[in-house]
């Protein structure tokens, strides 16, 4: 087992599978709430979508923040020695892109729905501001960008979890529970 | 040439004869009809492209007054296309049915400072209600500008009927604003 010097703090880990379970969550909600068609229920899933969308943008920030005040543990001496410069190159561009897609993903959809002239209102009661202008071009050109970061995200998460199961199955190196909580 | 002479005459006389409002024009490039919806608190705006108005008033005769208008509802803009599709069936606007809304107007009384409030029958989907509007005049340049807004009930006029009738979901308020550019209105 690490270190505990070697761990996540349990903040670190606590944000990390909220926003897991949430960024899944969200995947799955948008395909499905696209897929059909007009109606209440899809309306209300829409707006539930980006009253969570919110939320993910703002543990995301909390959680970037957190990750900048509380330096994660470097990877463990004897894993690095056995892993080739593509692969160490791997891990940081899919952490680095993550990170980036974590904030890509809310703002685009928050930036077509604002273009698009549906503000988002916060729960139905707090009006969030417009950071584009209403303007029907600008919406169209916006709106396939909010589904593609979508699918860039969860092909990294994808890429994330493959790592973890070969570290957890194949290396048996114990990695994935620097992420779960412990001593 | 005594023909002509005698034509010009009874033009003349044609024209002094009929009322002033007889040459009262809309405006459209200069006027706008515009409404905010609420979609689970989020205010969506649209408004319609193509409209008209049958205006014979002075300012001076408020009670002679009579104003018409006409609102082509399938000429509505709100937020995506997607909604505006969803717009001209039966449930919102039943457009291929109901094409116009209308508006008579019943009386004007005149409250001073060249505001007016404006009494008559609104119809819309077949549903016909009375609405009681305020408007504001200004005159500039040959031009009247009337300005107003009121709130009507969607669901007087079943806009946006069945499933769609859950004011939680859409509200039953429905904010009306409209600026209107008229030639031909005597002055104030």
């Amino acid at each position: 087992m690490p270190r505990p010097s070697e761990r996540y703090t349990a903040t670190a880990v606590a944000l990390h599978w909220l926003l897991a379970l949430a960024i899944v969550g969200m995947f799955a909600l948008g395909l499905y709430m696209t897929s059909l068609s007009m109606s209440p229920t899809r309306l209300k899933l829409y707006n539930w979508h980006k009253w969570a969308g919110i939320l993910v943008l703002t543990l995301s920030a909390a959680r970037l923040l957190w990750r900048l005040t509380h330096r994660p543990p470097e990877l463990p001496g004897a894993i690095v020695r056995h892993m080739p410069a593509w692969q160490r190159f791997a891990h940081h561009a899919t952490h680095a892109g993550l990170y980036l897609l974590f904030f890509a993903v809310p703002l685009m959809g928050w930036a077509y729905s604002s273009a698009a002239g549906f503000p988002i209102v916060l729960f139905g009661v707090l009006p969030l501001p417009d950071f584009v202008p209403v303007n029907r071009e600008l919406a169209e050109a916006l709106k396939p960008w909010h589904g593609w970061l979508a699918y860039a995200l969860a092909a990294l998460v994808v890429l994330h979890v493959l790592g973890a199961l070969k570290h957890q199955l194949v290396d048996r190196d114990g990695l994935l529970s620097r992420m779960w909580f412990g001593r | 040439m005594i023909k002509t002479l005698t034509g010009a005459v009874l033009a003349a006389g044609l024209l002094m004869a009929a009322p002033a409002f007889a040459q009262q024009k809309l405006v459209p490039a200069q006027s706008e009809i515009a409404f905010t919806s609420r979609q689970l608190g989020v205010p969506v705006d649209g408004r319609f492209k193509r409209f008209d108005a049958q205006v014979a008033f002075d300012p001076k005769k408020p009670e002679t007054a009579k104003i018409g208008f006409t609102v082509e509802l399938g000429s509505a803009t709100l937020g995506s296309a997607e909604v505006e599709a969803e717009l001209v069936k039966p449930e919102w606007f039943n457009t291929p049915k109901f094409p116009q809304a209308t508006f008579t107007s019943r009386s004007v009384k005149a409250l001073g400072g060249g505001k007016f409030e404006v009494a008559g029958q609104l119809s819309i989907k077949g549903n016909a209600r009375d609405v009681v509007v305020p408007v504001a005049l200004t005159q500039a340049g040959g031009t009247t500008t009337a300005t107003g807004q009121f709130t009507l009930q969607r669901l007087a006029f079943k806009i946006g009927d069945g499933e769609w009738a859950d004011t939680s979901m859409v509200a039953n308020d429905v904010q009306v604003r409209f600026k209107l550019a008229l030639t031909g209105v005597p002055a104030l």
